[in-house]
């Protein structure tokens, strides 16, 4: 049996209340839409948040296992470089695997999806990891900075323990111009929300689940939960009631909380909806941006034994309100902030170096002693325990998935950050191995020596005069 | 078997520029205003220097990479010439290859000068150099300054001997306020004012817990000397300064990687404990009577009255509040104001301790004069406490 085998998600820590971005500057015309939005750090991106989405998918998974890679975004970081193999990277995979990125339009994650289940249909023992992840900003002021929220869902797609199967699908496309950027754009433009609204998004998901149904022979009424992104809150209620469902059949949408995640959203709704499924359930998925997926899976009884992720409802629960506007505007770069004649001496990258030492920098690889068995970071040739000092006898050893101690830390107001002061901090790893990290999703008051934190992955630097996001692993306290 | 180069080197000729912001005078004047004193002091024309060393760290804001350049400032008549940077040690290095090269019996006489221009990098704080410890680690470190690293030691040591945050900040706060005081007596020193425990201890934070004052001063500046053969010595003046031990430790990379407990610098250690072997000194709170630290922070003298085995390990509060470390205490500290008052130009730091301690022990230190000093020692750290490399040196008459 092929099918989903695991599910991932993530919500970054800080929230925005709406109201807060419509005092700052709803007098520019746009309206206030109700309840919060999650709002990606400042060191977060859709790639940081993808990778964050698939660690939770993959906990208690041999990452060996995983034969391709599917990145689903329309905020890539960068138009050439792949960012499924950068994910690939940091999450240390091998390099025998297929990657793929799907863009360019808001349902392009579950298209990554469908394309996942096909691949692994296809091969049957192969692994297919999808991870979908988007943060959208839309121009100060307007419509999109309210609605779109940040965050990012993966699922692992092969045979094995099986927890939902797809029963069928059924796929619309249309040049439905709503939402574009070009190449050269930083915003998105659009056309009139009345239109995007009655024209296009009450108009193709109740057509896409229509052309399921009847592809399928099925009744709206055969579901437990019925799926699909919303884009305005009273819309997205109205399309449920046309299409005959009960008020408990709809998945919350999570708009007042998290908000329109892009290409991530359907699939963190079905993120949720798998963490409160039954067995025997089914679940119908649908994806709105040129057009719609609609996707009808089957959970099985394996979905008991996959619950321990931190998924939507942990990562919900875990929140640090971000109450200033202008904190949320500098972490966008909707302001230009001083950094400082200190903020512009930034170094070139090297990325020969960068490329020899992929797994350090990106992996949070380091090296373990096969003489006295001590793991160390970065990697070393020789080894830094001075009673052993064996010569090449390592070993690669991954940090990036070992919990540890806060040593020592400090919060740095000399240092440029757009969130001062820099906190930074000695990491010891359980089990061995240590090194200083910058904290990050933590403030200075509340650490203490010896406090327990994890690694994640994000974005460490922008060199805006050549064009480079470096990445690296920071420390956290982690999230319940 | 080799026993190092105790009283077989001597100091004849110091010089010491002013310290501070020397917004008028570039690397080259700084050099030329040290050079000039250190002759005058030693009595000897530029002629007779057989072989130089330059201790420089930050080509970003000074006169070139190399040690042409430096040559070419002294107009230096086509002698050997050699730069070191090894960290804001550097100035200490230099004056280890002037020694070694007279003690290996290579030249008579020798000149060791140091020079750092910082105020030309446009803001404060040392140089932002992302790949000052290479290109892999511009890739995963920190963002980190200075004064976070060191911050770092304050909270490791505060956490290791149970001090709470705000007793340790008035422990730091008085190692700072005992620096401005000497400082104040110093008319070279870059930040010449005397302030409260109280100003210290509400001053800005710049790396947490540690305040503007818990930093030293970042400064232009120089310092140089000349040395020559224990033999050739009293032949130039009456009171040469000998060198007692000359010894520096580098990091092994496994206080960071394997075993650092971020409360001392283990370098420091084991330069000290070189040191005293090789000067035959056998219990150095006793027997050394003054020193210069490398204070670039307030927990950075703390911890190194630890490692140089002044106080007992976790003990140095005490020392520190009972007035140890002052001027007229028992072993004096930075008499000059350190690098805390005197400024901090990196790669002459190391030779202006040693230009303190050479002046104290000829009797010519003003108001700042200890009374018969016998030992004088000189710790210089360069880098950060997890990578750098320490220098210990003593000397006496």
């Amino acid at each position: 049996m092929i099918g989903i085998t695991s599910y991932g998600a993530y919500v970054p820590l800080l929230r925005i209340s709406r109201e807060t971005i419509s005092a700052a500057t709803g007098w520019l015309g746009s309206g206030k839409l109700p309840g919060e939005k999650a709002v990606a750090n400042y060191d977060e991106d859709s790639l940081t948040m993808a990778v964050a989405a698939a660690v939770d998918c993959l906990e208690g998974t041999d990452r060996g296992r995983v034969n391709e890679l599917y990145f689903a975004t329309t905020t890539s970081p960068y138009r050439e470089r792949q960012g499924a193999g950068i994910i690939a990277t940091a999450l240390d995979l091998p390099p025998d695997i297929r990657t793929g990125d799907f863009a360019n339009s808001t349902k392009c994650g579950t298209t990554a999806l469908l394309a996942a289940i096909d691949s692994a249909k296809a091969e049957p023992g192969k692994n297919v990891l999808v991870s979908a992840s988007d943060r959208r900003q839309g121009k100060a002021g307007g419509n999109q900075e309210q609605s779109c929220g940040d965050g990012a869902a993966s699922f692992l797609v092969g045979d094995g323990d099986v927890i939902a199967t797809l029963q069928g699908s059924y796929s619309l496309s249309y040049d439905f111009v709503d939402y574009w950027r070009t190449e050269s754009d930083t915003y998105d433009r659009s056309w009139e929300d009345r239109w995007i609204r009655d024209a296009g998004y009450s108009k193709f998901i109740p057509e896409a689940i229509s052309g399921l149904l009847k592809k399928h022979s099925l009744d709206i009424n055969d579901f437990a939960k019925v799926i699909y992104p919303c884009l305005y809150p009273r819309e997205h209620a109205a399309i449920g009631k046309k299409l005959g469902a009960e008020p408990a059949q709809i998945q919350d949408q999570v708009f007042t909380l998290v908000g329109d995640t892009g290409s991530a959203y359907p699939l963190m709704m079905f993120v949720a909806a798998l963490e409160e499924a039954k067995p025997g359930d089914r679940i119908l998925v649908v994806s709105y941006g040129n057009g719609c997926d609609a996707m009808f899976f089957e959970v099985t009884a394996a979905i008991e034994k996959a619950r321990d992720r931190r998924g939507i409802s942990r990562h919900l629960a875990s929140r640090e309100e971000l109450a200033s506007y202008e904190k949320y505007a500098v972490f966008r770069d909707l302001l230009a902030v001083d950094t400082g004649r200190r903020g512009e001496d930034v170094s070139p990258t090297q990325i020969s170096t960068l490329w020899r030492e992929r797994r350090v920098v990106l992996g949070l690889c380091g090296s373990k002693c096969k003489a006295c068995g001590t793991p160390q970071y970065p990697r070393q040739v020789i080894c830094a325990n001075p009673s052993c000092g064996a010569v090449g006898q390592m070993e690669s050893y991954r940090f990036s998935d070992k919990k540890g101690q806060l040593l020592t830390y400090t919060g740095d107001a000399l240092a440029p950050t757009p969130n001062p002061p820099a906190v930074y901090g000695v990491v010891a790893f359980d089990g061995g191995g240590r090194y200083t990290f910058d904290l990050t999703d933590c403030d200075l008051e509340s650490l203490r020596v010896k406090m327990p934190v994890e690694m994640s992955f994000r974005r460490k630097y922008r060199d805006t005069l050549r064009g480079i996001h470096g990445y690296c692993w920071k420390a956290t306290p982690g999230r319940d | 078997m080799a026993e190092g180069i105790r009283d077989r080197v001597a100091i004849i000729g110091m010089g010491c520029t002013k310290f501070g912001e020397r917004w008028d005078m570039g690397p080259e004047d700084l050099m030329v205003e040290a050079f000039s004193e250190t002759l005058e002091d030693a009595g000897i024309e530029k002629k007779d220097i057989e072989a130089a060393w330059f201790g420089t760290c930050y080509e970003e804001t000074n006169i070139g990479k190399g040690a042409v350049s430096h040559s070419i400032a002294l107009k230096l008549p086509f002698i050997a010439t050699t730069r070191i940077d090894n960290w804001c040690a550097s100035g200490s290095e230099a004056l280890r290859g002037a020694c070694y090269a007279v003690a290996a019996g290579a030249y008579d006489i020798c000149l060791a000068l140091g020079v750092e221009k910082l105020k030309d990098t446009g803001y404060g704080g040392l140089p932002q150099n992302e790949v000052q410890w290479g290109t892999l680690r511009r890739l995963i470190d920190s963002n980190y300054t200075a004064p976070g690293m060191f911050a770092m030691l304050a909270t490791g040591y505060f956490s290791q001997y149970g001090i709470a945050p705000d007793d340790g900040k008035r422990m730091l706060a008085m190692v700072s306020s005992k620096s401005h005081r000497n400082g104040a007596l110093n008319p070279k020193a870059h930040l010449r004012r005397e302030v409260t425990v109280e100003q210290i201890m509400n001053a800005p934070i710049i790396a947490w817990p540690l305040g503007l004052f818990d930093c030293c001063g970042v400064s232009d500046g120089a310092a140089a000397a000349i040395v020559t053969t224990a033999e050739l010595a009293k032949k130039f003046r009456p009171d040469p300064v000998y060198v007692k031990s000359l010894q520096i430790a580098s990091s092994s990379g496994q206080e960071m990687l394997y075993s650092d407990d971020w409360t001392h610098v283990e370098s420091t250690l084991h330069a000290a404990r070189r040191a005293y072997v090789e000067a035959g000194v056998k219990v150095p709170r006793e027997e050394i009577s003054m020193a210069e630290v490398h204070d670039c922070f307030s927990i950075t003298e703390a911890v190194t009255m630890e490692d140089l085995e002044f106080s007992p390990r976790g003990k140095v509060k005490e020392d520190i509040e009972s007035g140890f470390f002052e001027l007229n205490g028992t072993l004096p500290v930075q008499p000059d104001g350190g690098l805390k008052s005197f400024g901090h130009p990196v790669g002459a730091s190391g030779l202006r301790m040693m230009y303190e301690m050479y002046k104290q022990l000829q009797g010519k230190a003003g108001p700042r004069q200890i009374s018969n000093p016998r030992l004088g020692l000189t710790h210089n750290l360069g880098g950060v406490p997890s990578h750098n490399v320490a220098s210990v040196i003593i000397v006496g008459l």
